[in-house]
Parts: structure tokens; C-alpha cells; sequence
């Protein structure tokens, strides 16, 4: 394996420092995409994503396995290159911005585990892991997630729901203007996963990030989000509003009835027998 | 913790004593009656007061010394460009397809089997010595912490890469310490090897050291000095595994096979 670090966002726009804290500064970013294509070889994953997505919006993306929802959020994050379109960060064209502005969270928790709980937190720092107040930022999202007190524990020590609650405050620590979520909550149980939702609620309410949230959950989908989009063989194929008022009841009539109707046009196009 | 569960884990602790002392007394009772002939083995005692004459003479401490003194380098060679080896063969692929090969080849032949041609080289000075060593320790070092760098987990890579480590953060924070582990295998490994490679070279060719020292007491029929060279080896060899042990209890703290069973959380 030869390990290459490939620059991450700055591929598409010059990397400025890092302001102080300002007004408004951590707001969400827009995301413009055109013409987004992704092939592995011949096979074509994503044929020409157009979206935009509005500063601060939470977007729910949901899919078949393998329709090429996981590989947008990916190219997003500058871990593939596309193989055509291009897309930016920001509602003006030319928008430039830090390292460290767009963060993910992964399906598994992916936590260093050989760092404390707290280390691993600062990973999410990046280049300002150095800075005076690193140490107090990862102790104060920590203590949003509700783990302060296991800060010195190795990750091995936590439950599944727990190590997920750190991954999710190293995503959150760098005060992320973008924050793509694959699937993290894919792996845990039913209460862990809502307690899990409720909590990213809190803090997307709190922060205002431009939540992009790929899922394989339509309830999920439908609770959290802003908008559902649908992505089937690599386009978009449905983009549903959710006008519901926050926080939306679980297992309410209106989300039930959005879910069925998000599932509908899931399996319109399902032959019998496949897996969605 | 409780004084008891205290004086439990102390009595655990001594368990792994019992058997040693236990044979050793046997050992002494069956030589004081004459059920062990002295020229096949004699008894703990009288190998306890040739160590003690050898030590008054400074013949024991400066054997002793030699030995150790020729381990620690050869050891220090071999482990290091082992270790060089391994992590630029891990990391980069042009390193590998030039080295890797060529290295197979060569671990393919029992190191011991050079000890004619090392002998013709370097006669029977420390050189010799050092490099069968130096030869010994390097594979299994080099291959440990190739693998080690091979199996980190892509996905802490990928996370690393994610979050803006640069290539040397990602290195020390991550692809090191993740290897750790594997190469704590090839140390304990290789301190093994270390050892046997010592004692066979010291055997055939030397005019010092440990392995001399119990080649010249055959000479005499000292069995009691042989006795000593092999218990001295075997103390010299349980002190280089438990040191390692304990680099490794301290290093891997963090992996759940070195951490308290209690602590665990399900």
C-alpha cells in the first residue's frame, strides 16, 4: 500500500488562514454541484449530479446499497476525484475554503486506538491541534456530547453508541461549515440510534452546518432532514421537501405517511425480489 | 482493591515460581542420594559454588559481560536496518520491488549455515560474532515491521487523510503506532533468535564469553561450569523476553489484550 495523502479540499480552491473567531463564521457553506460524474473502471457510479444544496440546509440522501450515494459524499470530501463536473463550497463562484471547513462522519467510528477518548477528539482539529485553547475546544465538545468524564479512557473501553458520540465530536470540534455523515448510525441499536438522531439534531440546531446525511434509514431520512433526495443508478431521481415542524414526533402519522410515500418511490422501480 | 483480592493476585504471582523451585529441590535431594551420577549432572549446590568461585575470580562477570556486550550489538545492527527495511518496504512499493526479493532469497538460508564462510571472513573476532547476530535479528524484525505497516487499518488511513494529517503526522500518529504491535512480535522473536545465533557462534568460535566458558569447562569435564553456562543463558534470555514484555505492556496500553479484563465495558 503506498500511502499518499492527497490534498483534500483546497484541490478545487486555495486553502486562506484560519480567521479568529467571527460572527457568523462557522455558518453552514452552500454546496453547488454540476455535472458531478464518478466511473471505477467501466463502471459508472454517479452520470452527472446537479444540486444545490442551500447554506445550513440538513439534506438526507437515500439509496439503494451501491447507488452512489456514499461516493458523492466522498468526492465532497476529497477522498476520490471526479471523473467529470466539478463542484464548490460557498454562493460565490471562486469561494475559498479552510481546511477543516467540511468534516465527515463515518459508518464505523474510526477512532485512533492508541489516543484517549480526548486525543482522538483533537484529531478533528487538524493543523490547529497545536493551537493555546486545542485542549479546551475537544474537552467543550466533548462535554456537548456528553463524554466528558471518559476523556481519559481508551476507545476500546467504550460501547459502540459511545465511540460514535466521540466520532461525532471530533467531526464537530474544527466547527465544520459543511458536515457529510455516511451512514453513521447504520451500526447501532434502535434507542442508541435515537437518542444518536436526537443529539445530531441538537447541535446541527446549535451550529447551523450544512448537514449532508447519506441513509439507508427513510425514517431516519424523514425526521432529521430538510429535504430527501433519492439517488437511484447514479442520479438524482427524487427531491421531497419535508415541511414538518421541529422536533418531529417519531412514528407520527405525517412522518409515517412521508416515509411510506419516500418507500413507494423507492421500490417503484424495484423488480420483485431485489434489495433495496 | 481489596486486601484480599491483593493477597490473591501476590500468591498468583508466586504460582509461576513453584514449579522452577519445586524441580530444583528434587534435582538437589536425588543428587544428595546418589540417584544422579555427579559426571551427568551435579547437584544445584555445587553448581551454585562453581559460580561462586567464577565470580570471585572476575572470570564469571567478564564472560558474562562479553556475551551480553556482543547480543546487545549485533542486535542493535540487525534491528535496526531490519527495522529501516521494513518500514520503507511498507510504506513504498518502488522500495519494496527493489528490496523484497533479494531479502527473501537471503532469509531463505539458515544463518547458522554461514558460520564457516563468516569464520574464513572475519576469523573468530568479534565480527564474526556480531554479524551472525546482527544476521539472525534482522528477518525477524524486518518482516514484522513490514507486515505491522501493511495491515494498519485502511480506514484509520483514510480517516487520517479526511481530517488533514500530513504525510508525517499520518506516519507517527497513525501508521506507526498502529504497526506497534506487530513489531513487538518481531522484537520478542528476534531476542530469541538472538540468543541461539550467540551461543552456537560462541560455542565453535570464540576465546571469551559465556559459550566459551562452557566449551573450556568440557574440556576439564567441569560439568558443573556447563551446567552454569546453559542455566546463565536461559536467565540471560527470560531477562531479554520480560524486558520486551514489559516495553510492550507499556506501549500497547491502549490495546484491550493489555488492559484489566474489569475495565472493559459491554
Amino acid at each position: 500500500m503506498t500511502i499518499q495523502v492527497r490534498r483534500r479540499v483546497d484541490d478545487f480552491s486555495a486553502p486562506v488562514p484560519m480567521p479568529g473567531k467571527i460572527e457568523g463564521w462557522n455558518d453552514g457553506l452552500a454546496v453547488t454541484i454540476h455535472q458531478l460524474r464518478k466511473s471505477f473502471a467501466q463502471n459508472q457510479v454517479l452520470r452527472g449530479i446537479d444540486l444545490h444544496i442551500g447554506a445550513g440546509e440538513f439534506v438526507a440522501i437515500v439509496g439503494r446499497s451501491g447507488c452512489g450515494k456514499s461516493t458523492l459524499l466522498r468526492l465532497l470530501l476529497g477522498l476520490e476525484r471526479p471523473s467529470g463536473g466539478h463542484f464548490r463550497f460557498g454562493d460565490r463562484p471562486g469561494h475559498t475554503v479552510s481546511p477543516g471547513a467540511i468534516r465527515i462522519m463515518f459508518q464505523e467510528p474510526r477512532l485512533l486506538p492508541w489516543a484517549s477518548v480526548l486525543a482522538n477528539v483533537e484529531v478533528g482539529l487538524g493543523q490547529e491541534r497545536s493551537a493555546v485553547n486545542a485542549r479546551e475546544r475537544a474537552l467543550a465538545t466533548l462535554r456537548e456530547v456528553g463524554l466528558e468524564d471518559r476523556r481519559e479512557h481508551w476507545p476500546s473501553v467504550l460501547s459502540g453508541g459511545q465511540k460514535q458520540r466521540v466520532a461525532l465530536a471530533r467531526a464537530l470540534v474544527g466547527r465544520p461549515r459543511v458536515l457529510a455523515f455516511d451512514e453513521p448510525l447504520g451500526a447501532l441499536d434502535a434507542l442508541t440510534r435515537i437518542s444518536m438522531q436526537r443529539l445530531i439534531e441538537r447541535v446541527w440546531t446549535d451550529q447551523r452546518f450544512t448537514a449532508i446525511m447519506v441513509t439507508h434509514d427513510v425514517a431516519e431520512a424523514v425526521t432529521l432532514a430538510d429535504r430527501v433526495l433519492m439517488i437511484e443508478d447514479g442520479a438524482i431521481t427524487l427531491d421531497h421537501r419535508i415541511g414538518l415542524p421541529r422536533p418531529r414526533e417519531r412514528g407520527s402519522p405525517e412522518v409515517a405517511a412521508l416515509e411510506g410515500q419516500i418507500l413507494r418511490a423507492l421500490f417503484r422501480n424495484a423488480a420483485a425480489g431485489e434489495d433495496a | 482493591m481489596t486486601l484480599l483480592s491483593a493477597v490473591t493476585r501476590q500468591s498468583e504471582k508466586l504460582t509461576q515460581w513453584a514449579l522452577p523451585i519445586g524441580i530444583i529441590v528434587v534435582w538437589e535431594i536425588l543428587s544428595l542420594a546418589g540417584a544422579i551420577p555427579l559426571r551427568v549432572l551435579p547437584a544445584p549446590t555445587a553448581v551454585l559454588a562453581a559460580a561462586w568461585k567464577l565470580m570471585l575470580s572476575g572470570e564469571l562477570v567478564r564472560d558474562i559481560w562479553v556475551s551480553f556486550w556482543r547480543a546487545i550489538v549485533g542486535f542493535a545492527i540487525g534491528g535496526s536496518v531490519g527495522f529501516t527495511l521494513g518500514l520503507a518496504n511498507g510504506l513504498s512499493r518502488r522500495s519494496e520491488r527493489i528490496f523484497d526479493s533479494t531479502l527473501q532469497m537471503i532469509r531463505n538460508i539458515p544463518h547458522l549455515a554461514l558460520i564457516p564462510l563468516v569464520i574464513l571472513w572475519f576469523g573468530i573476532d568479534e565480527e564474526a560474532k556480531i554479524f551472525l547476530v546482527a544476521l539472525g535479528v534482522f528477518f525477524p524484525i524486518y518482516i514484522n515491521t513490514q507486515h505491522g505497516i501493511r495491515s494498519v487499518d485502511p480506514q484509520l488511513i483514510e480517516m487520517g487523510q479526511a481530517y488533514g494529517m500530513s504525510p508525517s503526522i499520518l506516519f507517527w500518529r497513525v501508521i506507526l503506532p498502529g504497526a506497534l504491535p506487530s513489531i513487538f512480535v518481531g522484537l520478542r522473536y528476534a531476542l530469541g533468535i538472538m540468543w541461539l545465533t550467540l551461543i552456537v557462534a560462541e560455542t565453535i568460535s570464540a576465546s571469551s564469553g559465556i559459550g566459551y566458558m562452557a566449551m573450556q569447562a568440557r574440556e576439564f569435564l567441569l560439568v558443573d561450569v556447563v551446567v552454569l553456562s546453559i542455566l546463565i543463558y536461559a536467565l540471560l534470555g527470560k531477562l531479554a523476553d520480560s524486558t520486551a514484555r514489559f516495553l510492550e505492556r507499556w506501549c500497547l496500553s491502549w490495546h484491550p489484550a493489555f488492559q484489566p479484563a474489569t475495565e472493559v465495558e459491554t
